[in-house]
Protein backbone atom coordinates (compact mmCIF):
# COMPACT_ATOMS: atom_id res chain seq x y z
CA UNK A 1 0.00 0.00 0.00
CA UNK A 2 2.66 2.53 1.02
CA UNK A 3 4.67 1.75 -2.38
CA UNK A 4 1.74 2.66 -4.15
CA UNK A 5 0.81 5.61 -2.28
CA UNK A 6 4.37 7.68 -2.52
CA UNK A 7 4.58 8.35 -6.03
CA UNK A 8 0.91 9.82 -5.87
CA UNK A 9 1.72 11.95 -2.96
CA UNK A 10 5.15 12.86 -4.93
CA UNK A 11 3.37 13.88 -7.44
CA UNK A 12 0.66 16.13 -5.78
CA UNK A 13 3.42 17.72 -3.91
CA UNK A 14 5.91 18.64 -7.53
CA UNK A 15 2.73 19.58 -8.75
CA UNK A 16 1.15 21.81 -6.37
CA UNK A 17 4.46 23.64 -5.65
CA UNK A 18 5.35 23.89 -9.44
CA UNK A 19 2.02 25.55 -9.77
CA UNK A 20 2.83 28.08 -7.09
CA UNK A 21 6.63 28.69 -9.15
CA UNK A 22 4.51 28.85 -12.06
CA UNK A 23 1.51 31.33 -11.57
CA UNK A 24 3.59 34.69 -11.26
CA UNK A 25 4.61 33.70 -15.35
CA UNK A 26 0.52 33.11 -15.62
CA UNK A 27 -0.05 36.85 -14.31
CA UNK A 28 2.79 38.07 -16.29
CA UNK A 29 1.19 36.91 -19.05
CA UNK A 30 -2.57 37.27 -18.32
CA UNK A 31 -1.34 41.22 -17.48
CA UNK A 32 0.30 41.48 -20.79
CA UNK A 33 -3.22 40.91 -22.60
CA UNK A 34 -5.16 42.94 -20.68
CA UNK A 35 -7.35 46.21 -21.58
CA UNK A 36 -5.76 48.92 -19.21
CA UNK A 37 -8.89 49.50 -17.61
CA UNK A 38 -9.01 45.56 -16.15
CA UNK A 39 -5.82 45.19 -14.47
CA UNK A 40 -6.66 46.47 -11.58
CA UNK A 41 -9.56 44.48 -10.04
CA UNK A 42 -10.32 43.17 -6.95
CA UNK A 43 -10.47 39.49 -7.69
CA UNK A 44 -7.81 38.80 -10.46
CA UNK A 45 -9.27 37.75 -13.83
CA UNK A 46 -6.64 35.07 -15.12
CA UNK A 47 -8.34 34.84 -18.61
CA UNK A 48 -8.44 38.01 -20.12
CA UNK A 49 -11.42 39.38 -21.97
CA UNK A 50 -10.80 40.81 -24.11
CA UNK A 51 -7.77 39.55 -25.23
CA UNK A 52 -5.56 42.59 -25.97
CA UNK A 53 -2.94 41.88 -28.55
CA UNK A 54 -2.30 45.28 -29.12
CA UNK A 55 -0.38 45.76 -25.84
CA UNK A 56 2.82 44.44 -27.27
CA UNK A 57 2.85 46.57 -30.26
CA UNK A 58 2.22 48.89 -28.30
CA UNK A 59 5.17 48.66 -25.62
CA UNK A 60 7.45 47.96 -28.65
CA UNK A 61 6.50 51.24 -29.80
CA UNK A 62 7.33 52.70 -27.15
CA UNK A 63 10.51 51.21 -26.06
CA UNK A 64 13.26 50.98 -29.44
CA UNK A 65 13.31 47.35 -28.86
CA UNK A 66 15.25 46.11 -32.04
CA UNK A 67 17.77 48.60 -31.52
CA UNK A 68 18.84 47.72 -27.61
CA UNK A 69 18.21 44.05 -28.91
CA UNK A 70 21.00 44.28 -31.77
CA UNK A 71 23.15 46.63 -29.24
CA UNK A 72 22.93 44.40 -25.99
CA UNK A 73 23.86 41.06 -29.19
CA UNK A 74 26.82 43.46 -29.92
CA UNK A 75 27.83 43.48 -26.62
CA UNK A 76 27.09 39.89 -26.20
CA UNK A 77 28.82 38.68 -29.21
CA UNK A 78 32.59 40.62 -28.49
CA UNK A 79 32.45 39.09 -24.99
CA UNK A 80 31.91 36.11 -25.81
CA UNK A 81 34.07 35.76 -28.48
CA UNK A 82 36.81 37.05 -25.72
CA UNK A 83 35.87 34.71 -22.77
CA UNK A 84 35.95 31.93 -24.73
CA UNK A 85 39.42 33.03 -26.98
CA UNK A 86 40.91 34.36 -23.11
CA UNK A 87 39.73 31.47 -21.24
CA UNK A 88 40.69 28.49 -23.81
CA UNK A 89 45.01 29.07 -23.22
CA UNK A 90 44.98 30.12 -19.34
CA UNK A 91 42.98 26.63 -18.57
CA UNK A 92 45.00 24.46 -20.65
CA UNK A 93 48.07 25.89 -19.17
CA UNK A 94 46.52 25.31 -15.68
CA UNK A 95 45.19 21.96 -16.64
CA UNK A 96 48.20 19.90 -18.96
CA UNK A 97 51.33 21.95 -18.59
CA UNK A 98 53.45 21.11 -15.27
CA UNK A 99 55.47 24.14 -14.07
CA UNK A 100 56.54 26.36 -11.20
CA UNK A 101 54.23 28.52 -9.73
CA UNK A 102 51.66 27.15 -11.63
CA UNK A 103 49.64 26.01 -8.45
CA UNK A 104 50.62 29.84 -6.57
CA UNK A 105 48.75 31.30 -9.35
CA UNK A 106 46.20 29.21 -9.80
CA UNK A 107 44.89 29.38 -6.57
CA UNK A 108 45.77 33.55 -6.79
CA UNK A 109 42.89 32.80 -9.61
CA UNK A 110 40.33 31.31 -7.74
CA UNK A 111 40.99 34.14 -5.11
CA UNK A 112 40.14 36.39 -7.71
CA UNK A 113 36.40 35.06 -8.18
CA UNK A 114 35.67 35.97 -4.59
CA UNK A 115 37.02 39.72 -4.91
CA UNK A 116 33.85 42.24 -5.01
CA UNK A 117 33.68 43.74 -7.91
CA UNK A 118 33.02 47.22 -6.10
CA UNK A 119 37.15 46.69 -5.15
CA UNK A 120 38.09 47.21 -8.51
CA UNK A 121 35.20 48.94 -10.75
CA UNK A 122 36.05 52.68 -9.83
CA UNK A 123 39.68 52.67 -10.63
CA UNK A 124 38.96 50.94 -14.04
CA UNK A 125 36.17 53.36 -14.67
CA UNK A 126 38.70 56.31 -13.94
CA UNK A 127 41.11 54.95 -16.17
CA UNK A 128 38.48 54.40 -18.73
CA UNK A 129 37.48 57.59 -18.70
CA UNK A 130 40.80 59.28 -19.22
CA UNK A 131 40.97 57.26 -22.32
CA UNK A 132 37.88 58.21 -23.27
CA UNK A 133 36.28 55.14 -23.74
CA UNK A 134 33.15 56.11 -21.89
CA UNK A 135 30.14 55.91 -23.79
CA UNK A 136 31.54 53.43 -25.86
CA UNK A 137 31.15 49.49 -25.42
CA UNK A 138 34.80 49.61 -25.39
CA UNK A 139 34.98 49.13 -21.45
CA UNK A 140 32.07 46.48 -21.78
CA UNK A 141 34.00 44.22 -24.28
CA UNK A 142 37.81 44.66 -23.42
CA UNK A 143 37.92 43.03 -20.00
CA UNK A 144 36.30 40.06 -21.58
CA UNK A 145 39.47 39.44 -23.82
CA UNK A 146 41.82 39.02 -20.35
CA UNK A 147 40.78 35.91 -18.82
CA UNK A 148 37.49 35.59 -16.59
CA UNK A 149 38.45 33.45 -13.81
CA UNK A 150 35.25 31.56 -13.31
CA UNK A 151 35.71 30.28 -17.26
CA UNK A 152 38.84 29.49 -16.85
CA UNK A 153 38.30 27.17 -13.75
CA UNK A 154 35.47 25.75 -15.47
CA UNK A 155 37.20 25.06 -18.50
CA UNK A 156 40.37 23.30 -16.40
CA UNK A 157 38.13 21.58 -14.72
CA UNK A 158 37.20 20.04 -18.06
CA UNK A 159 40.58 19.73 -19.63
CA UNK A 160 41.78 17.85 -16.50
CA UNK A 161 38.85 14.80 -17.45
CA UNK A 162 40.95 14.13 -20.77
CA UNK A 163 43.28 11.14 -20.57
CA UNK A 164 46.66 12.75 -20.58
CA UNK A 165 48.09 9.68 -22.28
CA UNK A 166 46.35 11.05 -25.50
CA UNK A 167 49.11 14.51 -25.11
CA UNK A 168 51.55 11.87 -24.31
CA UNK A 169 50.95 9.84 -27.73
CA UNK A 170 50.97 13.19 -29.85
CA UNK A 171 54.28 14.35 -28.06
CA UNK A 172 55.83 10.92 -28.57
CA UNK A 173 55.08 11.76 -32.35
CA UNK A 174 56.55 14.89 -32.24
CA UNK A 175 53.61 17.40 -31.75
CA UNK A 176 53.89 20.40 -29.97
CA UNK A 177 52.14 22.11 -26.83
CA UNK A 178 50.48 24.46 -29.30
CA UNK A 179 49.49 21.84 -31.62
CA UNK A 180 48.35 19.14 -28.87
CA UNK A 181 46.20 22.55 -27.88
CA UNK A 182 44.61 22.87 -30.92
CA UNK A 183 44.47 20.00 -32.68
CA UNK A 184 43.63 17.81 -29.62
CA UNK A 185 42.54 19.45 -26.70
CA UNK A 186 39.85 22.23 -28.66
CA UNK A 187 38.40 19.65 -30.48
CA UNK A 188 37.67 17.53 -27.27
CA UNK A 189 35.87 20.27 -25.79
CA UNK A 190 33.54 21.65 -27.89
CA UNK A 191 31.26 20.51 -25.12
CA UNK A 192 32.67 22.87 -22.27
CA UNK A 193 33.37 25.38 -25.19
CA UNK A 194 30.22 25.81 -25.20
CA UNK A 195 29.32 25.99 -21.75
CA UNK A 196 31.23 29.07 -21.11
CA UNK A 197 30.36 30.45 -24.53
CA UNK A 198 27.20 30.32 -22.94
CA UNK A 199 27.42 31.48 -19.42
CA UNK A 200 29.37 34.55 -21.02
CA UNK A 201 26.65 35.30 -22.83
CA UNK A 202 23.66 34.91 -20.37
CA UNK A 203 25.81 37.43 -18.33
CA UNK A 204 26.56 40.08 -21.06
CA UNK A 205 22.96 39.89 -21.65
CA UNK A 206 21.52 40.30 -17.93
CA UNK A 207 24.32 42.70 -17.04
CA UNK A 208 23.35 46.26 -15.59
CA UNK A 209 25.35 48.17 -13.73
CA UNK A 210 28.36 47.82 -16.29
CA UNK A 211 26.03 49.76 -19.03
CA UNK A 212 24.58 51.58 -16.38
CA UNK A 213 27.71 53.05 -15.40
CA UNK A 214 29.37 53.27 -19.55
CA UNK A 215 26.68 53.79 -21.69
CA UNK A 216 24.85 57.67 -21.58
CA UNK A 217 23.22 57.67 -25.38
CA UNK A 218 19.78 56.55 -25.15
CA UNK A 219 20.67 54.77 -28.91
CA UNK A 220 23.15 52.74 -27.15
CA UNK A 221 20.93 51.58 -24.30
CA UNK A 222 20.94 48.06 -23.97
CA UNK A 223 17.79 45.89 -23.24
CA UNK A 224 18.61 45.94 -19.36
CA UNK A 225 18.81 49.80 -19.52
CA UNK A 226 16.21 50.20 -21.97
CA UNK A 227 14.16 48.48 -19.80
CA UNK A 228 14.76 50.37 -16.76
CA UNK A 229 14.06 53.83 -18.61
CA UNK A 230 10.70 51.84 -19.74
CA UNK A 231 10.01 51.34 -15.87
CA UNK A 232 10.44 54.74 -15.33
CA UNK A 233 8.37 56.15 -18.17
CA UNK A 234 5.62 53.59 -17.74
CA UNK A 235 5.48 53.19 -14.22
CA UNK A 236 1.88 51.75 -13.00
CA UNK A 237 0.93 50.72 -16.87
CA UNK A 238 1.26 47.01 -15.94
CA UNK A 239 0.01 45.89 -18.85
CA UNK A 240 2.62 47.10 -21.11
CA UNK A 241 5.37 46.77 -18.54
CA UNK A 242 4.23 43.21 -18.21
CA UNK A 243 3.89 43.11 -22.45
CA UNK A 244 7.87 44.19 -22.12
CA UNK A 245 8.74 41.54 -19.35
CA UNK A 246 7.15 38.72 -21.55
CA UNK A 247 9.44 39.83 -24.90
CA UNK A 248 12.71 40.04 -23.09
CA UNK A 249 12.04 36.82 -21.05
CA UNK A 250 10.69 34.66 -24.02
CA UNK A 251 14.25 34.54 -25.68
CA UNK A 252 16.12 32.78 -22.47
CA UNK A 253 13.46 30.45 -21.84
CA UNK A 254 13.53 29.52 -25.40
CA UNK A 255 17.26 29.40 -25.64
CA UNK A 256 16.88 27.42 -22.08
CA UNK A 257 14.86 24.89 -24.24
CA UNK A 258 17.41 24.97 -27.07
CA UNK A 259 19.74 24.46 -25.19
CA UNK A 260 19.34 22.72 -21.82
CA UNK A 261 21.96 20.13 -22.10
CA UNK A 262 24.82 22.69 -22.72
CA UNK A 263 23.62 24.19 -19.54
CA UNK A 264 22.89 21.04 -17.26
CA UNK A 265 26.70 20.23 -18.37
CA UNK A 266 28.10 23.63 -17.00
CA UNK A 267 26.36 22.72 -14.02
CA UNK A 268 27.92 19.76 -13.70
CA UNK A 269 31.11 21.14 -13.75
CA UNK A 270 30.53 23.60 -11.33
CA UNK A 271 30.55 21.13 -9.10
CA UNK A 272 33.40 18.80 -9.62
CA UNK A 273 36.50 19.26 -7.72
CA UNK A 274 39.91 19.57 -8.28
CA UNK B 1 62.71 23.11 -15.65
CA UNK B 2 62.87 27.29 -17.17
CA UNK B 3 61.42 25.99 -20.55
CA UNK B 4 58.50 24.73 -18.95
CA UNK B 5 58.19 27.90 -16.66
CA UNK B 6 58.13 30.28 -20.07
CA UNK B 7 55.91 27.65 -21.97
CA UNK B 8 53.50 27.47 -18.63
CA UNK B 9 53.35 31.40 -18.86
CA UNK B 10 52.90 31.74 -22.27
CA UNK B 11 49.57 29.74 -22.29
CA UNK B 12 48.31 31.95 -19.02
CA UNK B 13 49.70 35.20 -20.03
CA UNK B 14 45.54 36.51 -21.13
CA UNK B 15 44.95 35.63 -17.62
CA UNK B 16 48.16 36.82 -15.76
CA UNK B 17 48.04 40.56 -18.22
CA UNK B 18 44.49 40.35 -17.02
CA UNK B 19 45.14 40.22 -13.87
CA UNK B 20 47.34 42.99 -13.20
CA UNK B 21 45.73 45.48 -14.98
CA UNK B 22 42.00 44.62 -14.15
CA UNK B 23 42.85 43.16 -10.39
CA UNK B 24 46.40 43.89 -8.99
CA UNK B 25 46.27 47.70 -10.08
CA UNK B 26 42.65 48.74 -9.51
CA UNK B 27 43.07 46.75 -6.11
CA UNK B 28 45.83 48.53 -4.87
CA UNK B 29 44.48 52.00 -6.16
CA UNK B 30 41.40 51.65 -4.61
CA UNK B 31 43.32 51.68 -1.34
CA UNK B 32 44.96 54.55 -2.19
CA UNK B 33 42.48 56.51 -3.35
CA UNK B 34 40.46 55.73 -0.18
CA UNK B 35 42.56 57.56 1.69
CA UNK B 36 42.39 60.64 -0.31
CA UNK B 37 39.63 63.32 -0.32
CA UNK B 38 38.90 62.86 -4.65
CA UNK B 39 35.98 64.16 -6.34
CA UNK B 40 36.75 63.98 -9.78
CA UNK B 41 37.37 67.18 -10.94
CA UNK B 42 39.97 68.34 -8.76
CA UNK B 43 43.13 65.72 -8.17
CA UNK B 44 42.82 63.86 -5.45
CA UNK B 45 44.41 65.19 -2.30
CA UNK B 46 45.72 62.83 1.10
CA UNK B 47 43.25 62.97 3.58
CA UNK B 48 44.90 59.95 5.81
CA UNK B 49 42.51 57.87 7.97
CA UNK B 50 39.84 60.65 7.49
CA UNK B 51 37.02 59.07 4.91
CA UNK B 52 37.23 55.72 7.17
CA UNK B 53 36.43 57.79 10.46
CA UNK B 54 33.33 59.92 9.03
CA UNK B 55 32.23 56.29 7.37
CA UNK B 56 32.05 54.40 10.44
CA UNK B 57 30.71 57.55 12.54
CA UNK B 58 27.81 58.01 10.22
CA UNK B 59 25.07 56.05 11.78
CA UNK B 60 22.62 57.47 9.33
CA UNK B 61 23.56 56.20 6.51
CA UNK B 62 26.74 53.69 6.24
CA UNK B 63 25.62 51.96 9.31
CA UNK B 64 21.93 51.74 8.01
CA UNK B 65 23.36 49.94 4.67
CA UNK B 66 25.49 48.06 6.52
CA UNK B 67 22.35 46.23 8.52
CA UNK B 68 20.32 45.87 6.06
CA UNK B 69 22.74 44.07 4.00
CA UNK B 70 23.27 41.89 7.01
CA UNK B 71 19.71 40.88 7.23
CA UNK B 72 19.73 39.76 3.71
CA UNK B 73 21.76 36.89 4.81
CA UNK B 74 18.66 35.82 6.32
CA UNK B 75 18.08 34.58 2.76
CA UNK B 76 20.76 32.13 2.55
CA UNK B 77 19.51 29.66 5.08
CA UNK B 78 15.96 29.99 3.32
CA UNK B 79 17.17 29.01 0.21
CA UNK B 80 19.63 26.16 1.47
CA UNK B 81 16.90 24.57 2.49
CA UNK B 82 14.10 25.13 0.07
CA UNK B 83 16.90 24.89 -2.56
CA UNK B 84 17.36 21.10 -0.69
CA UNK B 85 14.19 20.13 -0.36
CA UNK B 86 13.03 21.11 -4.02
CA UNK B 87 16.17 19.18 -5.22
CA UNK B 88 15.59 15.94 -3.10
CA UNK B 89 11.52 15.99 -4.47
CA UNK B 90 13.26 16.03 -8.14
CA UNK B 91 15.70 13.19 -7.53
CA UNK B 92 13.64 10.59 -8.16
CA UNK B 93 12.11 8.57 -11.57
CA UNK B 94 9.33 9.78 -11.77
CA UNK B 95 7.21 10.45 -14.81
CA UNK B 96 7.20 13.64 -16.55
CA UNK B 97 10.26 14.62 -13.78
CA UNK B 98 12.12 16.52 -16.57
CA UNK B 99 8.98 18.89 -16.90
CA UNK B 100 8.92 19.61 -13.28
CA UNK B 101 12.76 20.02 -13.16
CA UNK B 102 12.09 22.79 -15.43
CA UNK B 103 9.61 24.44 -13.96
CA UNK B 104 11.39 25.29 -10.70
CA UNK B 105 14.41 26.18 -12.82
CA UNK B 106 12.95 28.18 -15.10
CA UNK B 107 12.09 31.23 -12.63
CA UNK B 108 16.15 31.55 -12.19
CA UNK B 109 16.32 32.64 -16.11
CA UNK B 110 14.32 35.33 -15.81
CA UNK B 111 16.55 38.61 -16.81
CA UNK B 112 17.01 40.71 -13.82
CA UNK B 113 15.14 43.55 -15.00
CA UNK B 114 11.96 41.33 -16.45
CA UNK B 115 12.32 40.00 -13.12
CA UNK B 116 11.59 43.48 -11.36
CA UNK B 117 9.13 44.64 -13.41
CA UNK B 118 7.09 41.56 -12.59
CA UNK B 119 8.02 41.85 -9.08
CA UNK B 120 6.94 45.02 -8.22
CA UNK B 121 3.62 44.37 -10.08
CA UNK B 122 3.26 40.62 -7.85
CA UNK B 123 4.10 42.88 -4.73
CA UNK B 124 1.74 45.54 -5.74
CA UNK B 125 0.18 46.44 -2.54
CA UNK B 126 -3.62 46.45 -3.65
CA UNK B 127 -3.93 44.72 -6.92
CA UNK B 128 -1.24 42.22 -6.61
CA UNK B 129 -0.97 39.34 -6.98
CA UNK B 130 0.07 38.21 -3.87
CA UNK B 131 -1.59 40.66 -1.59
CA UNK B 132 -5.04 38.89 -3.63
CA UNK B 133 -4.04 35.82 -2.21
CA UNK B 134 -3.53 36.89 1.00
CA UNK B 135 -6.87 38.56 1.05
CA UNK B 136 -8.19 35.39 -0.12
CA UNK B 137 -7.13 33.28 2.52
CA UNK B 138 -8.02 35.72 5.01
CA UNK B 139 -4.47 37.04 6.11
CA UNK B 140 -3.02 40.07 6.82
CA UNK B 141 -1.93 42.02 3.45
CA UNK B 142 1.46 44.11 4.12
CA UNK B 143 2.88 46.86 1.81
CA UNK B 144 5.53 44.84 1.20
CA UNK B 145 7.53 47.72 -0.65
CA UNK B 146 6.11 50.42 0.22
CA UNK B 147 6.84 49.39 3.94
CA UNK B 148 9.99 49.89 5.90
CA UNK B 149 9.40 46.78 7.69
CA UNK B 150 8.65 44.63 4.71
CA UNK B 151 10.41 45.67 2.22
CA UNK B 152 13.45 43.41 2.91
CA UNK B 153 11.22 40.20 3.10
CA UNK B 154 9.66 41.33 0.31
CA UNK B 155 13.33 41.49 -1.86
CA UNK B 156 13.95 37.78 -0.10
CA UNK B 157 10.44 36.14 -1.17
CA UNK B 158 11.38 37.04 -4.96
CA UNK B 159 15.03 36.07 -4.35
CA UNK B 160 13.46 32.40 -3.54
CA UNK B 161 11.38 32.28 -6.32
CA UNK B 162 14.63 31.95 -8.68
CA UNK B 163 16.41 29.39 -5.78
CA UNK B 164 16.11 26.86 -8.48
CA UNK B 165 19.49 28.12 -10.02
CA UNK B 166 21.33 26.88 -6.54
CA UNK B 167 18.64 23.72 -6.46
CA UNK B 168 19.73 22.40 -9.90
CA UNK B 169 23.37 22.40 -8.64
CA UNK B 170 22.15 20.26 -5.47
CA UNK B 171 20.15 17.99 -7.50
CA UNK B 172 23.48 17.10 -9.64
CA UNK B 173 25.31 16.54 -6.41
CA UNK B 174 23.10 14.57 -5.77
CA UNK B 175 22.66 12.13 -8.36
CA UNK B 176 26.16 11.79 -7.78
CA UNK B 177 25.92 10.35 -4.24
CA UNK B 178 27.16 6.82 -5.17
CA UNK B 179 24.47 4.35 -4.42
CA UNK B 180 26.36 1.99 -2.62
CA UNK B 181 26.35 4.34 0.42
CA UNK B 182 22.74 4.13 0.57
CA UNK B 183 22.71 0.39 0.07
CA UNK B 184 25.20 -0.32 2.65
CA UNK B 185 23.05 1.72 4.73
CA UNK B 186 20.06 0.33 4.74
CA UNK B 187 22.14 -3.02 5.45
CA UNK B 188 22.66 -1.78 8.34
CA UNK B 189 19.28 -0.87 9.23
CA UNK B 190 19.37 2.73 8.78
CA UNK B 191 15.96 4.92 8.30
CA UNK B 192 15.13 7.37 5.74
CA UNK B 193 15.96 10.37 8.29
CA UNK B 194 19.33 8.52 9.21
CA UNK B 195 20.70 8.30 5.39
CA UNK B 196 19.68 11.72 4.86
CA UNK B 197 21.98 12.62 7.63
CA UNK B 198 24.61 10.25 7.13
CA UNK B 199 24.61 10.18 3.25
CA UNK B 200 23.21 12.25 1.83
CA UNK B 201 24.12 15.53 3.50
CA UNK B 202 27.94 14.49 3.19
CA UNK B 203 27.62 13.85 0.35
CA UNK B 204 26.58 16.99 -1.34
CA UNK B 205 28.18 19.15 1.13
CA UNK B 206 30.93 20.62 -1.08
CA UNK B 207 28.20 22.07 -3.39
CA UNK B 208 26.36 23.29 -0.16
CA UNK B 209 30.08 24.79 0.63
CA UNK B 210 29.81 26.06 -2.80
CA UNK B 211 26.64 28.11 -3.04
CA UNK B 212 27.13 28.98 0.35
CA UNK B 213 30.48 30.94 -0.17
CA UNK B 214 29.13 32.34 -3.49
CA UNK B 215 25.86 33.42 -1.68
CA UNK B 216 28.01 35.51 0.72
CA UNK B 217 29.78 37.39 -2.19
CA UNK B 218 26.68 37.46 -4.13
CA UNK B 219 24.74 39.14 -0.52
CA UNK B 220 27.31 41.81 -0.02
CA UNK B 221 27.30 43.08 -3.71
CA UNK B 222 23.39 43.32 -4.02
CA UNK B 223 22.45 45.87 -6.28
CA UNK B 224 20.43 45.87 -9.00
CA UNK B 225 17.28 45.04 -7.84
CA UNK B 226 17.17 47.39 -5.35
CA UNK B 227 18.95 50.07 -7.68
CA UNK B 228 15.71 49.52 -9.92
CA UNK B 229 12.84 48.73 -7.56
CA UNK B 230 13.12 51.15 -5.05
CA UNK B 231 16.19 53.07 -4.74
CA UNK B 232 16.94 52.34 -1.63
CA UNK B 233 13.07 53.14 0.40
CA UNK B 234 11.16 53.81 2.10
CA UNK B 235 12.74 55.11 4.68
CA UNK B 236 16.76 53.86 3.70
CA UNK B 237 15.35 50.42 4.38
CA UNK B 238 16.46 48.59 1.02
CA UNK B 239 19.84 51.08 1.12
CA UNK B 240 22.17 48.45 0.61
CA UNK B 241 25.79 48.41 0.98
CA UNK B 242 26.53 48.03 -2.55
CA UNK B 243 23.80 50.90 -3.68
CA UNK B 244 25.19 53.21 -1.23
CA UNK B 245 28.68 52.70 -2.40
CA UNK B 246 27.74 53.38 -6.36
CA UNK B 247 25.65 56.41 -4.76
CA UNK B 248 28.56 58.04 -2.97
CA UNK B 249 30.91 57.26 -6.46
CA UNK B 250 28.40 57.74 -9.15
CA UNK B 251 26.14 60.08 -7.70
CA UNK B 252 27.75 62.55 -4.83
CA UNK B 253 31.32 61.77 -7.04
CA UNK B 254 32.97 61.08 -3.56
CA UNK B 255 35.12 58.84 -5.24
CA UNK B 256 37.31 58.54 -1.89
CA UNK B 257 34.64 57.64 0.21
CA UNK B 258 33.17 55.00 -2.10
CA UNK B 259 36.84 53.51 -2.19
CA UNK B 260 36.99 53.50 1.45
CA UNK B 261 33.90 51.68 1.14
CA UNK B 262 35.06 49.17 -0.99
CA UNK B 263 37.75 47.89 0.68
CA UNK B 264 36.03 47.54 3.79
CA UNK B 265 33.69 45.63 1.73
CA UNK B 266 36.93 43.74 0.26
CA UNK B 267 37.43 42.95 4.27
CA UNK B 268 34.17 42.22 5.08
CA UNK B 269 33.88 39.33 2.26
CA UNK B 270 37.66 37.97 2.71
CA UNK B 271 36.38 37.61 6.71
CA UNK B 272 32.96 35.97 6.04
CA UNK B 273 34.87 33.70 3.36
CA UNK B 274 37.32 32.74 5.32
CA UNK B 275 34.90 31.92 8.13
CA UNK B 276 33.21 29.96 5.98
CA UNK B 277 36.33 28.29 4.57
CA UNK B 278 37.97 27.60 8.41
CA UNK B 279 34.54 25.91 9.27
CA UNK B 280 34.38 23.48 6.21
CA UNK B 281 37.00 21.54 7.45
CA UNK B 282 34.57 20.55 10.17
CA UNK B 283 31.51 20.13 7.89
CA UNK B 284 32.78 19.51 3.94
CA UNK B 285 33.20 15.74 2.97
CA UNK B 286 35.42 15.09 0.00
CA UNK B 287 35.16 11.71 -1.71
CA UNK B 288 38.27 9.83 -1.81
CA UNK B 289 39.96 12.29 1.39
CA UNK B 290 41.08 10.40 4.53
Amino acid sequence: MKRHLRPILSHALLLGLGLLFLTPFAFMVSTSLKLQGKVFTETIEWLPNPVVWSNYPEALGNFPFALYLRNTLVICAGVVLGTVVSAALPAYGFARLRWKGRDTLFFLMLATIMLPSQVTQLPIFLTFRTLHWTGTYLPLIVPAFFGNAFSIFLLRQFFLTIPQELSDAARIDGCSEWGIFTRILLPLSQPALATIALFAFMGAWTDFQGPLIYVHDEDQYTLAIGLASFLGRYNGQWHLLMAAATVVTLPLIVAFFLAQRTFIRGIAMTGMKG
Amino acid sequence: MKREMRLGLLFVAPWLIGFLLFTVYPVLATLYLSFTDYRVLAPPRWIGWDNYRELLADTETFWPSLFNTLYLFLELPAALILGILIALLLDRNLRGMAWYRTVFYLPSIVPVLANAMLWLWLLNPEYGLINSGLRALHLPAPAWLASPIWSKPALILMDLWAVGGSMIIYLAALQGVPSSLYEAASLDGASGFAKFVNVTLPGISPVIFFNLIMGVIGTFQYFTQTFVMTRGGPDKSTLFYALYLYQNAFQYFRMGTACAMAWLLFLLTLAATLFVFTSSARWVYYEGEK
